[in-house]
């Protein structure tokens, strides 16, 4: 039961908005020396976990190219791309990525698109200038709004497409997982029971998106 | 064969470089700060495996310190202007474009044709981290295509990588500090006695019960470590295998999936998922680094309730 404490240092860290690194580390020492570790042991542990998990970091390697684009105005590019498509709105805009997204991940291609080399020099502009085009600039807050929606979206579709694609880690976990229970399952049912919350997922964000694309009409001009 | 220390000797130069032109930037009033910081990544990237345990946990303690005590700026790398960035865009167009076109399909053609290539026998990438390795080479052709196609100067890459690292900074280590941590957990037990509690606690003779305590704490479990990965053993086999499967014969394939997919609507809620959550409000420069969950409990929590419909539905046949 001392073992929770670390969790609890976690929880309180988090939402007394502390700098994580700092609540990391210091929930890793509370959970370790309440099991039953020395202090040098947690630090260890932590250490030599912290180097098995560097293939996480080595995604922004994308950076230097996005940072090259960005300087020749791509973001601007962006924007100006949907001064142009009038017509096309952001709840729309964004429903066409996450139907993109979802399908590129469904099919194992979840690395051609994200956060770093989709939203934020492409999706997230062209996204504020689908709103800008109709309704003049943004102020802070709706510019907030709109970043944060258009990151949601490409988490959505890619948690809720990857799970179609039968060698994909959590599948690949969950069928390993279960053969250790003595229950033999083709990793292909695991993809094709996924289908039913992929489709959930994308009614209630792609109404969602909708729902604020209406909110976005309807803001005041700044 | 090409694997993970390729890729890692990339990363730590880059980082390196970092950390070298943070060292020079003059305008950031806390440059050695960003120089250690980024010093420190490089050094793991480069050296990790020789460092030892201790010396890697030692590392960490110093990143932890750096980002914790305010010891990180923000370099300002010399680099175009609104105005200048508007005419660039008028005179590159969809060329601009490219580059980033250029990423996926380097990373398509690695996972097509370069991961089955066989060269004597032995395979051309490492099979298990194709999908990375060519992640890396790809970032390394499309910011080549950039620099030419864009007629960018030869250390933009550096420079603005470095913008926008300092853009991210302390962030980009918290995902791989949170795996560390769960690493610490599982040593510590902390699954199983949560595993513990929720099936003492909560009686599940009625199959919805059941249904409910699965999904609900897949994605509460998750949200606490951070990952659906971490939650699936420990929920499995304390409710899904004796209660779900065991007493009321539920069809394995459609509970585990659609737990799993309980789990991921947690990830959507967490702060522990930095890389899915921080990261993102960190790279698009939002005030308040909770915004994009914030965007998420919305399309959560109803995609919760279904997933619990649907294995209520589906599971028992």
């Amino acid at each position: 039961m001392l073992s929770l404490l670390g969790v609890a240092a976690v929880v309180v860290g988090f939402a007394a908005r502390l700098n994580p690194l700092l609540v990391v580390v210091v929930a890793a020492f509370i959970t370790g020396v309440a099991a039953g570790l020395s202090p040098v042991e947690v630090l260890a542990a932590f250490g030599k976990s912290f180097n098995e998990s560097r293939f996480i970091s080595v995604a922004f390697l994308v950076l230097p190219m996005i940072g090259v684009v960005e300087r020749a105005g791509i973001q601007e590019q962006a924007r100006g791309l949907m001064q142009r498509l009038r017509g096309v709105s952001v709840g729309p805009l964004l429903i066409v990525y996450l139907l993109f997204r979802q399908g590129t991940s469904a099919l194992g291609l979840t690395s051609i698109a994200g956060q770093t080399q989709s939203i934020r020099p492409i999706i997230a502009p062209m996204a504020e200038g689908a709103v800008e085009s109709r309704s003049g600039p943004l102020d802070a807050d709706g510019r907030q709004d709109i970043r944060a929606t258009a990151a949601a979206t490409d988490n959505v579709g890619l948690f809720f497409g990857e799970d179609i694609f039968v060698a994909i880690g959590s599948i690949l976990l969950m069928v390993g997982f279960l053969a250790t229970a003595g229950i033999v399952i083709d990793p292909i049912h695991l993809s094709l029971w996924a289908i039913p919350t992929a489709v959930a997922a994308f009614l209630i964000h792609g109404a969602r998106l909708l729902v604020f694309d209406r909110r976005m009409r309807g803001r005041p001009v700044a | 064969m090409i694997g993970l220390p390729v890729v890692y000797a990339l990363a730590g130069l880059v980082f390196g470089a970092f950390a070298i032109l943070s060292a020079l930037d003059r305008t950031n009033s806390r440059r050695w700060g960003n120089a250690v910081f980024w010093g420190l990544v490089a050094a793991s990237f480069l050296a990790g495996d020789r460092l030892g345990d201790l010396g890697n946990g030692v590392l960490v303690l110093g990143l932890a310190l750096i980002a914790g005590l305010g010891g990180l700026g923000r370099g300002a790398p010399l680099t175009t202007s609104t105005e200048e960035r508007r005419a660039l865009a008028t005179r590159f167009g969809g060329r601009l474009f490219i580059p980033a076109l250029t990423l996926p399909v380097v990373v398509i053609f690695g996972v097509l044709v370069l991961k089955p290539l066989q060269i004597d026998g032995a395979p051309l990438l490492d099979p298990k981290q194709a999908t990375l390795i060519s992640l890396a080479l790809a970032a390394v052709i499309a910011t080549g295509v950039g620099l030419i196609l864009l007629r960018q100067p030869l250390i933009s890459p550096l420079q603005e990588g470095r913008r926008l690292m300092d853009t991210v900074g302390w962030a980009a280590l918290l995902p791989q500090m949170l795996a560390a941590l769960g690493a610490v957990f599982a040593l510590a037990g902390v699954g199983e006695t949560i595993g513990q509690l929720v099936t003492d606690w909560i009686p599940m003779d009625a199959r919805l019960t059941a249904v409910a305590v699965y999904c609900l704490g897949m994605a509460g479990f998750t949200m606490i470590m951070g990952n659906a990965f971490a939650a699936f053993p420990v929920m499995t086999a304390g409710v899904a295998l004796p209660i779900l499967i065991g007493k009321f014969g539920g069809d394995p394939a459609v509970v585990a999936s659609i737990g799993m997919l309980s789990g991921f609507c947690g990830t959507l809620m967490t702060p522990l998922a930095a890389n899915f959550n921080l990261v993102p409000a960190a790279l698009l420069e939002l005030p308040d680094r909770y915004a994009v969950i914030k965007a998420q409990i919305p399309t959560a929590l109803p995609l919760l309730l279904v997933n619990v419909g649907l294995m209520y539905v589906l599971a028992f046949h």
